[in-house]
C-alpha cells in the first residue's frame, strides 16, 4: 500500500489540544456484558425498524431483534443473550440530540449464549442480495452519520474513490485509533469487500499524522493484502478535516456541492468501524452487535476504549470503567466540539456512540458570558465552510432571513471552531443551531405563503376569464343580431314563436 | 445520575478579548521603554494621563448608556487606546493633550459608535487626528532624542511634569530650546526646499537608517509586532501589505531619483511605520474582515501614507490614511467576500 500526503492545506480549522493520551495508554477493553440492554428501533438515519420479539421471550446473542422492513433502514440485533422486559418508549440518544423512541428492553442472563453456529446466513454471490444482507446485518456508518452503509454501497452515480475516513480529528475521540491499531488488517479487508461492490477504481484510507501506530499497522495490513488500488493518506492533524466534505476536499480537491452527498460527485466515504463490522459480517457472519466506545475524560476512574455492546446503559458501561471520579460536570456524548451534554447515564449506547466523556469543571466551557463582537475576524479564518460567522451571527440576530440565506446559515457544519477561537466568547454554534430551526421553518411558512398567494391568484384569473367568456358570447351574439338583418328578423320571429307556444301552453293547462 | 447540561461545544475558548489586548501591551512595553530612555519621561507622564482619562470617560459614558462598566473596563481596550495615542503624541507636551485626545478617542470614535466592536474608526487615531487639527502647535513639540553627541536639553522628571501640569518651565529653559523639528519633518521641508536627500541626511539627527533613536524604537516597535504574529494575536496579511504598500513605491521612486525620494529604509523605521502596521491598522474592529479583503486594507493605508508624506501637507500621513482605509472597510468588505465551500 502506498503512503502519500495530499498536498493541499485543509480549509480553516484550528489545532487543539488532542486528549487522546489517557484512553489509548492500554489495549481496546473486551469482553464486556452489561446486565440490561436498551436497544432503540431506530439507531441509524431511516425509517425505525419493526420489532419481531415479544415480552418475556429468550433471545441469544446475534437473533435479530427487530427488522428492517424499508430500503433506508437496519436491522437490529440482542447483543447478549436475556429476556425481553419490555417494549416500551424511551429516551435515546440520537446524532444531534436525544429523542423518544421505541425500544426493547432486555434483561442480560449474564450467558452471553449465541446462536447456534450456522444459523447466520452465507455471504451471498448477487450484489442485490449482498446489499440486503449488510442492510440485515445492521450495519450503519459508525463514524457518527449512522447513515445505513447498504444505502451507501447501492447502485448509484458511479464512485470514483471510496474513501474510508479514519482522520478521527475531534478532541478526546480514540476509538477508531485503537481499532486501526488493533485490526488493521480487518479494516482493511472490510475495505476491499466494499471497493468490489461499489466497483471504485480507488480506495484511499485516510489516516490522521498524530496516530503513527495506526498508519504503520494499516500499511502492513495493505502491503499483506497486495491490493493496488489501496492508498493511504496521512492527513494533517487539525480539526474539523475528518468530516467529509473536508475529506473530500483534502483528498481530490474537489468541493462537494452545497445541496448534494459526496456520494452524488463520486465519492463515498466510509468510517473505519464501518469497514470493521463488514468484515465481520461477510467473513464471520457477525451482525452488528458491538462497537468501540472511548470512555474519556478526567471525571473517570480509568479512561480506556472498550468494546462496547450496542444498547448497553451509559450507567453500566461507565461502572465497567471504574466509575466517576471525583466532581463529574457534565457527561457528553461524542467528542468535545461536536457532541452534546447529557441529562442523565440511564440512556444506551447506540451505534453511533463513539465517546464518552465524563467532564470534570476544569476541562469544559464554563464562562458563558459573552463580549460584543470586536470583528477579528479569527471566526472566518478557522471556518472550513469559508463562512464569515460574524456576518451570520449579525443576520441570525437581526432574524434576517434574505442575509442568512447569502451568508451560506445552511453550509454551517456546527464544527464549533469559530466558536472555540473567538476571544469575545459569543457562543456562534449555539445561536446558528437555532438560526436553523428558524430559519426552515420560515422558509417552508415562505413556500406556504408562495403556493397559497399562486393559487389564489390562478382562481382569480380563472374567475375573470369566466366572466369575460359570458361578456364575449354575449357581445358576439348581440354583434351578429345588431349586423345581419335577416338574422335579426328570425330572432325576433323565433321570439314571438317562443311567446305563442307559451301562451297556448297557459291556454292548454287551464 | 443526574448531569447538568450545557450547549456545545464543550472545548473552553482558547481566546479571549482581554488576553489579546494584554498581549498588545506587552508587545508595546519594550518600545515604550526605549522611548523614555531616549525621550525622557514625557510618554511615561502622557501615557497615565491618557490611561485615566480613557478609563474615567469609558466609565462616564458606559454608566450614562446604562451598561455594565465592570467587563468593559476590564478588557484593557482603553488602555491599548491610551498607549497608542501616548505613542503619536510628542513627549513634550501639556496635560490637556493626552487628555483631550484620549476623551475623543473613547467618547467620540469609540461609544459615540457603540462601544468597543461597533466604532467604524480606529479610537486611537481620531483622538490623535483631533489633537493634530485643533493643536498643531502643541503636537510639534518633539525633543531631540539623548545621544551623547547631540545637543540635547536634559529635562528631569518632575521639569517634566511640572510642565505637562502646569506649563511652567525651568527658569533658563524655553520651549524652543528644548524642541527640535523631527527627522521626517526634516526630509519633507529639506526637499521642499531643493536640498537633496543626502544632504538633509547629512544632518546630526539622522542615524544610519533614519532618526537616531527612533531607530531603536521603531525596531523594538517591530520586535513587539513579531510577538504578536508568533502569538497568533495578529495575521500577517495587514501589517506584510501595509509595508509591501508603503515600500515598494518609496523603492521605486528612490531608485527613480534618489536625491529627491528618501529611502525605503527610512521610510521603513521613521515616523508611524511600524507602528502602524503592527499596532494601529491591525485593530480588528475598524480593518476589513476577510484575508483577502485586509490584503487590500493594508496595501491601501501603506500606499496612503506613502502619498501623504511625500505630496501632503503632513509629515507622516499614517493616522489620515488609517482614517481613510476605515471609512474604505464596507466597501471593500462587500466585494471580498470569501466563496462558502461547495457553492458558485
Amino acid at each position: 500500500m502506498l503512503e502519500y500526503t495530499p498536498d493541499r492545506r485543509p480549509t480553516g480549522g484550528l489545532r487543539l489540544p488532542a486528549h487522546k493520551e489517557a484512553s489509548t495508554a492500554q489495549p481496546i477493553a473486551r469482553g464486556f456484558v452489561p446486565r440490561t440492554l436498551v436497544l432503540a428501533l431506530q439507531q441509524h438515519q431511516g425509517p425505525p425498524t419493526t420489532p419481531v420479539v415479544r415480552r418475556g421471550e429468550r433471545v441469544l446473542r446475534g437473533q435479530v431483534v427487530a427488522r428492517a422492513r424499508a430500503l433506508r433502514s437496519a436491522a437490529v440485533h440482542a447483543s447478549t443473550s436475556g429476556h425481553v422486559r419490555a417494549i416500551e418508549d424511551r429516551l435515546v440518544p440520537s446524532v444531534h440530540a436525544v429523542h423518544r423512541t421505541r425500544c426493547i428492553v432486555i434483561d442480560a442472563d449474564g450467558e452471553d449464549e449465541p446462536l447456534p453456529p450456522g444459523a447466520g446466513s452465507a455471504w451471498p454471490e448477487d450484489p442485490e442480495k449482498q446489499l440486503k444482507s449488510i442492510r440485515d446485518g445492521g450495519i450503519v456508518g459508525l463514524g457518527g452519520g449512522v447513515f445505513p452503509t447498504a444505502e451507501k454501497l447501492g447502485p448509484q452515480t458511479p464512485c470514483k474513490v471510496l474513501i474510508i475516513n479514519g482522520v478521527e480529528c475531534e478532541p478526546y475521540i480514540s476509538c477508531d485509533d485503537m481499532l486501526m491499531r488493533e485490526a488493521a488488517a480487518e479494516i482493511v479487508d472490510g475495505a476491499l469487500i466494499m471497493r468490489e461492490l461499489l466497483a471504485a477504481p480507488e480506495c484511499i484510507v485516510a489516516v490522521e499524522r498524530d496516530k503513527p501506530q495506526a498508519i504503520e499497522a494499516l500499511l502492513e495490513a495493505g502491503r499483506a493484502s497486495g491490493d493496488a488500488s489501496l492508498r493511504l493518506a496521512d492527513i494533517p492533524t487539525i480539526y474539523p478535516t475528518g468530516g467529509e466534505r473536508q475529506l473530500v476536499e483534502m483528498l481530490t480537491g474537489e468541493e462537494v456541492p452545497s445541496t448534494h452527498y459526496p456520494s452524488e460527485i463520486g465519492y463515498i466515504c466510509q468510517n473505519v468501524g464501518t469497514a470493521f463490522a463488514v468484515h465481520r459480517l461477510v467473513r464471520a457472519g457477525e451482525p452488528l452487535l458491538s462497537r468501540v466506545v472511548t470512555v474519556a475524560g478526567d471525571g473517570i476512574a480509568r479512561p480506556q476504549n472498550v468494546e462496547t455492546p450496542i444498547g448497553t446503559p451509559i450507567g453500566e458501561l461507565i461502572e465497567f470503567c471504574g466509575g466517576y471520579r471525583g466532581d463529574v460536570d457534565r457527561l457528553i456524548l461524542g467528542g468535545s466540539m461536536m457532541g452534546y451534554a447529557l441529562p442523565n447515564d440511564e440512556m444506551p449506547i447506540t451505534k453511533g456512540s463513539n465517546c464518552l466523556i465524563a467532564a470534570a469543571r476544569t476541562e469544559v466551557r464554563q464562562d458563558f458570558s459573552e463580549r460584543f463582537c470586536i470583528r477579528c475576524g479569527n471566526c472566518g479564518t478557522a471556518c472550513p465552510a469559508r463562512l464569515l460567522p460574524q456576518e451570520l451571527l449579525r443576520a441570525a440576530r437581526d432574524n434576517d432571513h434574505a442575509l442568512l440565506d447569502e451568508f451560506g446559515l445552511t453550509d454551517c457544519i456546527e464544527c464549533g471552531c469559530c466558536d472555540v477561537i473567538c476571544p469575545s466568547h459569543i457562543p456562534l454554534t449555539e445561536v446558528f443551531r437555532n438560526a436553523k430551526f428558524a430559519h426552515a421553518r420560515y422558509q417552508r411558512q415562505e413556500v406556504f405563503s408562495a403556493e397559497t398567494q399562486q393559487r389564489f391568484r390562478r382562481h382569480e384569473e380563472r374567475e375573470r376569464a369566466d366572466v369575460q367568456r359570458g361578456k364575449d358570447l354575449q357581445d358576439q351574439i348581440r354583434h351578429e343580431v345588431e349586423t345581419d338583418e335577416p338574422a335579426r328578423q328570425q330572432a325576433i320571429e323565433a321570439a314571438i314563436e317562443r311567446a305563442r307556444q307559451r301562451r297556448s301552453q297557459d291556454t292548454d293547462s287551464e | 445520575m443526574r448531569f447538568d447540561v450545557a450547549p456545545g461545544p464543550h472545548t473552553a475558548p482558547i481566546a479571549s478579548v482581554p488576553i489579546t489586548m494584554r498581549r498588545v501591551l506587552y508587545a508595546l512595553a519594550p518600545a515604550a521603554l526605549a522611548h523614555v530612555w531616549f525621550f525622557g519621561s514625557g510618554f511615561a507622564i502622557n501615557f497615565v494621563v491618557a490611561t485615566v482619562t480613557a478609563l474615567a470617560a469609558e466609565a462616564a459614558v458606559l454608566r450614562l448608556r446604562r451598561r455594565p462598566t465592570r467587563v468593559p473596563l476590564n478588557d484593557c481596550s482603553a488602555i491599548v487606546t491610551a498607549a497608542l495615542l501616548s505613542f503619536a503624541i510628542p513627549p513634550l507636551a501639556p496635560w490637556w493633550i493626552p487628555a483631550f485626545g484620549a476623551f475623543c478617542a473613547i467618547v467620540v470614535a469609540k461609544h459615540l459608535y457603540g462601544g468597543l466592536g461597533r466604532n467604524l474608526f480606529n479610537p486611537a487615531m481620531v483622538g490623535y487626528v483631533v489633537l493634530l487639527i485643533s493643536f498643531p502647535a502643541e503636537l510639534t513639540q518633539w525633543i531631540p532624542p539623548r545621544m551623547g553627541d547631540l545637543d540635547y536639553q536634559h529635562l528631569a522628571f518632575l521639569a517634566h511634569l511640572s510642565y505637562s501640569l502646569t506649563g511652567a518651565l525651568p527658569t533658563d529653559v524655553t520651549v524652543d530650546a528644548l524642541t527640535r523639528a523631527t527627522p521626517l519633518d526634516l526630509v519633507k521641508e529639506g526637499l521642499r526646499s531643493a536640498q537633496t536627500y543626502s544632504e538633509i541626511r547629512a544632518g546630526s539627527l539622522f542615524g544610519g537608517i533614519a532618526g537616531r533613536g527612533w531607530e531603536w524604537i521603531n525596531s523594538f516597535i517591530a520586535l513587539g509586532g513579531l510577538y504578536l504574529l508568533y502569538t497568533g494575536t495578529i495575521r500577517w496579511q495587514i501589517p506584510i501589505m501595509l509595508l509591501v504598500g508603503l515600500l515598494f513605491p518609496a523603492t521605486l521612486l528612490w531608485l527613480f531619483d534618489p536625491d529627491r525620494f528618501a529611502t525605503p529604509g527610512f521610510h521603513l523605521f521613521s515616523g508611524a511605520t511600524l507602528l502602524g502596521a503592527f499596532f494601529i491598522a491591525t485593530d480588528p474592529v475598524s480593518a476589513a474582515e476577510s484575508d483577502r479583503g485586509r490584503l487590500i486594507y493594508g496595501a491601501g493605508i501603506g500606499f496612503l501614507t506613502y502619498c501623504i508624506r511625500t505630496w501632503g501637507g503632513y509629515p507622516d500621513g499614517m493616522a489620515f490614511s488609517v482614517l481613510l482605509m476605515n471609512s474604505a472597510v464596507p466597501l471593500i468588505d462587500r466585494y471580498t467576500r470569501p466563496r462558502i465551500y461547495g457553492r458558485d
